[in-house]
């Protein structure tokens, strides 16, 4: 007889529990447009200046589109170091929040599909930018990542028209963005055969990681002309080449603060002459927005492309002066840029 | 005089509300139920068969790697490599298991068999299996981005059906939580051979005076964890839906955590592998815990590890009363 009882009741609570559930979808269903929706952030990583940039800037504009009553939340979730399970996950569990959309920062293209399509099938929003993912039923907006290494040696290539040795400093082993900056600065070597890269080493988009790696692999190295990289390592690699006492090469840099900085240094020094380029974090701010779009009824295309922060010699200097120490060259994106980032892509 | 030291254990045993023994079993189950109870109040949708599926699914890779943890603890050694073994298998299948199903099994099967061989290697030149699993672990991951230089590959249908399995009343996760549970209880806990091999890490010189080879109970037990890698790898991709040779990084710190939080000691044979599954579970509902609490991404990490010191202190708290 008790146990019988004991059953109803764990019977009673399920049915109330999936009877909220209910209740609670049916009431979000009712509302009009994305002033009561929430969002969330999902960031694979947090530990390097990139990423502490990007989550300031959501921050930033988030707070004041939930002020605006744009949206009701938006809230930003970061895993811890940088693993695929663990945000698989975390993306289960803002489903299971009653998140309407998910903005994502992926830790790898594929292996989180299982999760987002988990997402989409309940209802949910997922706009993918910077890491993205390759499930067809989320939006991507995407960086061109090739493009990234390929116009370093196009610069390179109108520097330097009788080309020289180049170091190369990758990112983090078996991480799509590496692979694909790598592609580029291969076709690009490719297109100006006067460069040959005489050494490739891992820099994980770290300074200190960078200027380790480069330290190992200088005493191998013929002269080196110029050192590509993928951003974050460019200031690691200088120190490297300074330790060595060997000639400063033509570092190309990845609009980190520190980087900035030595450069300016050097251009007031020497006359020292490089670029910069990479993509400013604000950009997941523009993911923000069009997931704002998207929750809004507005029509948009899945895939959208973001467009690069470069700097140059000339704008080098009111571009220090906007970055924040220990920061990264930063825009911050509004609902006019997304929108015209969502038509160019129609 | 003899009265009095008789009755000092009972009266202790009244006073603190049972054994400490018992209790120190009982504390991971305890520490389980907490994190659910917190879980629930935080947030009444969790509370729901979807629910409990949403929030446990990755708890079955864990579950196993936890468990191929837990075989190698038995003989006092440690594996710094199960992470990025289960990320190698999780490639291996990705790669082949579709278009050459039985050229990927005898693969994995080899991969078991390398595993029972450091084992041997292990035994023989008296390495510590710290060096050589974490020496191990770089293989493992290189191979394994040789493999896989970029994220991709397929994984077969009837791996994610099986993953995204929804019978009927209970989710899937427990049942396959339960299943990993009692299959490596009884394997460990309750066959007679299952005594000597616990007694090889209580014991050592007891089990080799008795006439068993140690060599052959330690390149069983890394077999074992091997075999349980492969599992955990499998499972992991079919709830992935596509492999990457970073996929389970994590799984190596996560799995002894596991151990440890369910009740398994560093040294002596002191394992439990139903404990173990309910430790993996909690590390995995801790994380559900610390998103529905809204922590500060920038307190996410600590909070866990918080967590974890809190169920250790309360552990070592029991064992001090324990040694009174």
């Amino acid at each position: 007889m008790q146990g019988r009882g004991k059953l109803i009741g764990i019977i009673a609570v399920i049915v109330i529990a999936v009877a909220a559930v209910f209740g609670y979808l049916q009431f979000q269903k009712s509302q009009e447009g994305a002033a009561g929706k929430k969002i969330a952030l999902s960031n694979n990583y947090a530990g390097n200046s990139w990423r502490q940039s990007m989550l300031k800037s959501w921050d930033k504009v988030t707070k004041k589109a939930v002020a605006d009553g744009v949206v009701a939340e938006a809230t930003a979730f970061t895993t811890s170091e940088n693993q695929v399970t663990e945000q698989a996950a975390q993306i289960q569990n803002l489903i299971l929040q009653g998140y309407d959309a998910i903005v994502l920062n992926a830790a790898s293209p594929d292996a989180l599909n299982g999760a987002v399509k988990e997402a989409c099938d309940a209802g949910i929003v997922v706009v993918s930018f910077d890491g993205i993912v390759t499930e067809p039923c989320a939006w991507r907006i995407a960086v061109d990542f090739a493009k990234m290494g390929e116009v370093q040696l196009d610069y390179l290539n109108e520097k330097m028209p009788n080309g020289g040795n180049l170091l190369e400093i990758r990112g983090l082993a078996g991480v799509f963005v590496d692979d694909e900056i790598h592609k580029g600065i291969e076709a690009g070597v490719k297109k100006y055969s006067q460069f040959k890269v005489v050494g490739s080493v891992h820099g994980d988009w770290t300074q200190t990681v960078a200027q380790k790696a480069v330290a190992g692999v200088l005493p191998s190295l013929p002269e080196v002309a110029a050192v590509v990289t993928q951003g974050g390592d460019g200031y690691g690699a200088a120190q490297a080449f300074k330790a060595a006492s060997r000639p400063t090469p033509l570092i190309i840099m990845g609009n980190r603060q520190d980087e900035l900085a030595w450069w300016k240094e050097q251009k007031d020094a020497s006359g020292y002459e490089t670029m910069s380029v990479s993509i400013a974090p604000g950009v997941s701010t523009l993911a923000f927005w069009v997931a704002q779009q998207i929750l809004d009824g507005k029509e948009v295309p899945k895939d959208m492309i973001v467009p690069f922060l470069r700097i140059d010699q000339a704008n080098l200097e009111s571009s220090l002066a906007n970055t924040e120490q220990g920061g990264v060259a930063n825009v911050e994106y509004t609902l006019e840029d997304a929108q015209k980032v969502i038509a160019a892509a129609k | 005089m003899t009265d009095t030291t008789l009755a000092t254990p009972a009266r202790d045993r009244m006073a603190f509300l049972g054994d400490p023994r018992l209790l120190r079993k009982a504390l991971p189950a305890v520490s389980l139920v907490a994190i659910l109870i917190a879980i629930f109040v935080l947030n009444e949708r969790a509370m729901s068969y979807r629910g409990l599926d949403l929030m446990l699914k990755y708890a079955v890779p864990i579950a196993f790697a936890t468990i191929a943890q837990m075989f190698i603890l038995t003989v006092n050694d440690l594996d710094l490599s199960i992470g990025a073994f289960v990320g190698l298998v999780a490639c291996i299948a990705g790669t082949w298991l579709v278009d050459q199903p039985v050229l990927c099994i005898l693969i994995l099967a080899g991969c078991i068999a390398s595993y029972a061989a450091i084992g041997a290697l292990i035994h023989m030149r008296r390495l510590p299996s710290i060096v050589v699993t974490l020496g191990m672990s770089f293989v493992w991951l290189g191979i394994a981005v040789i493999l896989m230089p970029t994220p991709g590959g397929m994984v077969p249908d009837w791996l994610k059906a099986l993953m995204s399995w929804k019978p009927p009343l209970v989710p899937f996760p427990i049942i396959a939580c339960l299943v990993i549970a009692l299959v490596a209880h009884v394997l460990l806990m309750e066959s007679s051979y299952g005594a000597v091999l616990r007694g090889a890490g209580g014991n050592a010189t007891a089990i080799d005076r008795a006439g068993w080879s140690l060599l052959r109970i330690r390149m069983s037990m890394y077999a074992l964890a091997g075999f349980f890698g492969v599992l955990s790898g499998l499972s992991l991709i079919g709830l992935t839906t596509s492999p990457d040779a970073h996929i389970a990084d994590r799984y190596t710190l996560l799995s002894i955590a596991g151990v440890i939080l369910g009740g398994g000691e560093f040294v002596g044979g002191r394992v439990s592998p139903i404990g173990a599954v309910i430790g993996a579970v909690t590390l995995v509902l801790t994380g559900s815990f610390l998103i529905f609490m809204r922590i500060s991404p920038d307190w996410q990490i600590g909070a866990q590890g918080a967590v974890l010191i809190v169920v250790l202190a309360l552990r070592a708290l029991i064992k001090l009363r324990e040694a009174k």
